[in-house]
């Protein structure tokens, strides 16, 4: 009796997460379907595309400097996540393993820099950036991104479990300093610096607000930028089908992306999210 | 004595040494560190004092802020977003942590998975996807309103259903990452107190109220913080979801939508009057400062409890 109570109970559960299932992936659904349909099955209501038209995907290559919006974006995610993981492991590294003056204070003012918005920093960075002709350049959009202070506090936790004996055996082999960073205590850290290259790519990748800001021209476009730009200012209103083409064409290799090292990805952001 | 002397010296000139290393191995991170965020903040705090005219200090750009109504409003905007969207993300979180928790080997992963996919795709393309599940004419969302012989909503066209319409989005996406840390936090909590509850005959939901809640509160004192700085921040679905011609404009309709970094992104760059959106930036500042402390206190104490 108290077994089938259990079962029933269980499949309820299993009912409301297929529901969820549902909610969660039908937006993913829908655009796919909808980045082949005709701009007709928009005007009248549609659910499955009437016919498969790619003009969408045409218009997307042939019309607009998407696949250059995908470069500058991965250019953009890459140096700053490997920025980040050089820098904020230097950084964690030295504030974790070596005593000296003032290490504390530095620690301490990095932390509070949590606390400051970027929105804040960002009028800032506009008004040096015209100054010094980095609008609407790589540097321009590279540069607030290259350290940040949840990097160099969570590359710090993990340095501080980094044991201290093979530290000193590797001096008393001889090892220049740098070399023991890089050699004995990075490879100690290997969770940690995977975890931070996941989310600093994924946030860059994201990156709306700071990008927007900073370029001008279609060319200089990160891809959230020129989805964005393409969607609200074009001329003649919204084109559906060619805007699900180009969320489709972005969102689509993310998935393949995370599928293939969902592993990793999952225990990155959950060790990031848990350490923070 | 003289012996004791030489490895005083010997241990001294090894710890001047390896401080030397250690600045060398900052100094220029460190410069940079402080050139493009901490120089930039003070920066903003001065920008905020002055105007684009005359570097004197003047109290003109706040005066300015607290008497625009609409500043007001994207203030209470942010408010609404952090009191709709952190509770229900956490819940949703929560409770699918929980469900999933109870699956067994391969569809544990399956379902972790497929939640944790929004969080992992881009809000840009994403928002688009929303708005055509939105859109009055186009969109899905009321074709199937008609289908069940309901009246057809506005959606993001309508002051009084945009805001909730844009937390949804932001619910949707931001639930599979409170899942994963709630499913995380449920994985150090040790199994002999589960074992000890069932022996002493204890509920289900006693179970849950006694053991598995306090033991997830330091989860969800990270989760609530994190949550509402977050939202605070909220600017790439509104300026996604309500921005360009269809829209009304960005924050809109009627500056229902518009947060306070919507708000600055309109007076700064829209307006170009950057000291005056300075000034909503430090605004924003204190905002973030204050949430943060008062969580910290309050989350703290019942943490020890």
């Amino acid at each position: 009796m108290k077994k089938k109570k259990f079962s029933i109970s269980k499949m309820i559960v299993n009912i409301l997460l297929i529901i969820g299932i549902v909610a969660v992936s039908f937006p993913f659904v829908w655009m796919i379907l909808s980045s082949v349909k005709s701009t007709a099955d928009f005007y009248s209501f549609s659910f499955w595309p009437k016919s498969l038209d790619l003009s969408g995907y045409k218009y997307v290559f042939e019309k607009t400097d998407f696949t250059r919006w995908y470069f500058n974006s991965f250019i953009v995610a890459i140096v700053v996540t490997i920025s980040n993981i050089i820098f904020c492991s230097l950084i964690g590294y030295t504030l974790a393993k070596f005593r000296f003056t003032g290490a504390k204070l530095i620690f301490l003012i990095i932390l509070s820099t949590m606390m400051i918005p970027t929105e804040m920093l960002i009028i800032p960075w506009y008004v040096f950036s015209s100054d010094f002709q980095w609008v609407d350049t790589y540097w321009g959009l590279i540069f607030p991104g290259l350290m940040e202070a949840f990097g160099i506090f969570l590359m710090r936790q993990f340095m501080l479990s980094v044991p201290e004996d093979i530290l000193d055996a590797a001096r008393i082999d001889g090892m220049g300093e740098f070399k023991i960073w890089l050699r004995i205590a990075m490879p100690q850290v290997k969770p940690a610096i995977s975890a931070l290259a996941i989310i600093t790519f994924l946030g860059n990748w994201n990156a709306y607000l700071w990008p927007v800001i900073v370029t001008n021209t279609a060319a200089m476009r990160t891809l959230p930028v020129g989805i964005a730009m393409y969607g609200t200012s074009d001329a003649g209103g919204i084109q559906w089908n060619t805007i699900m083409a180009m969320s489709s064409l972005t969102v689509i290799p993310m998935i393949i992306v995370f599928l293939i090292f969902q592993r990793q990805i999952v225990e990155g952001i959950a060790l990031s999210g848990t350490k923070g | 004595m003289k012996r004791k002397e030489t490895t005083a010296k010997r241990t001294f000139s090894l710890q001047t040494k390896k401080a030397l290393i250690a600045y060398s191995f900052l100094l220029i991170p460190v410069l940079f560190y402080l050139a493009i965020r901490i120089i930039p903040a003070f920066q903003a705090f001065l920008m905020s004092f002055t105007t684009s005219s005359s570097s004197a200090f003047t109290m003109d750009n706040y005066h300015k802020l607290i008497n625009d109504e609409v500043f007001w409003k994207s203030v209470k905007n942010t408010i609404l977003y952090v009191i709709i969207i952190v509770p229900l993300q956490m819940l949703f979180g929560l409770i699918l942590a929980l469900a999933i928790e109870r699956m067994g080997g391969k569809l544990k992963w399956f379902y972790r998975i497929v939640f944790f996919l929004p969080y992992m795709t881009s809000i840009v393309a994403i928002s688009w996807v929303w708005r055509l599940l939105y859109d009055p004419n186009s969109g899905i969302l009321n074709e199937i309103l008609v289908k069940l012989h309901l009246p057809t909503q506005e959606w993001l066209g309508s002051p009084s259903t945009a805001l909730i319409s844009i937390s949804v989005v932001i619910i949707w996406q931001m639930m599979g990452f409170c899942m994963l840390l709630f499913t995380a936090g449920l994985q150090v909590i040790p199994r002999q107190y589960y074992e000890a509850a069932d022996i002493d005959g204890a509920s289900k939901w006693q179970t849950f109220w006694h053991i598995t809640f306090p033991m997830l509160n330091p989860t969800i004192v990270f989760l609530a913080i994190i949550g509402v700085i977050q939202t605070l921040q909220t600017f790439t679905q509104i300026a996604n979801l309500t921005g360009g011609s269809s829209g009304g404009g960005l924050g809109g309709p009627l500056n229902s939508t518009m947060s306070v970094v919507v708000y600055m992104y309109n007076e700064g760059f829209r307006q170009y009057n950057l000291h005056y959106a300075a000034a909503s930036t430090v605004f924003l500042f204190i905002l973030i400062l204050i949430v943060t402390l008062i969580q910290f206190r309050t989350f703290n104490k019942s943490y020890k409890l």
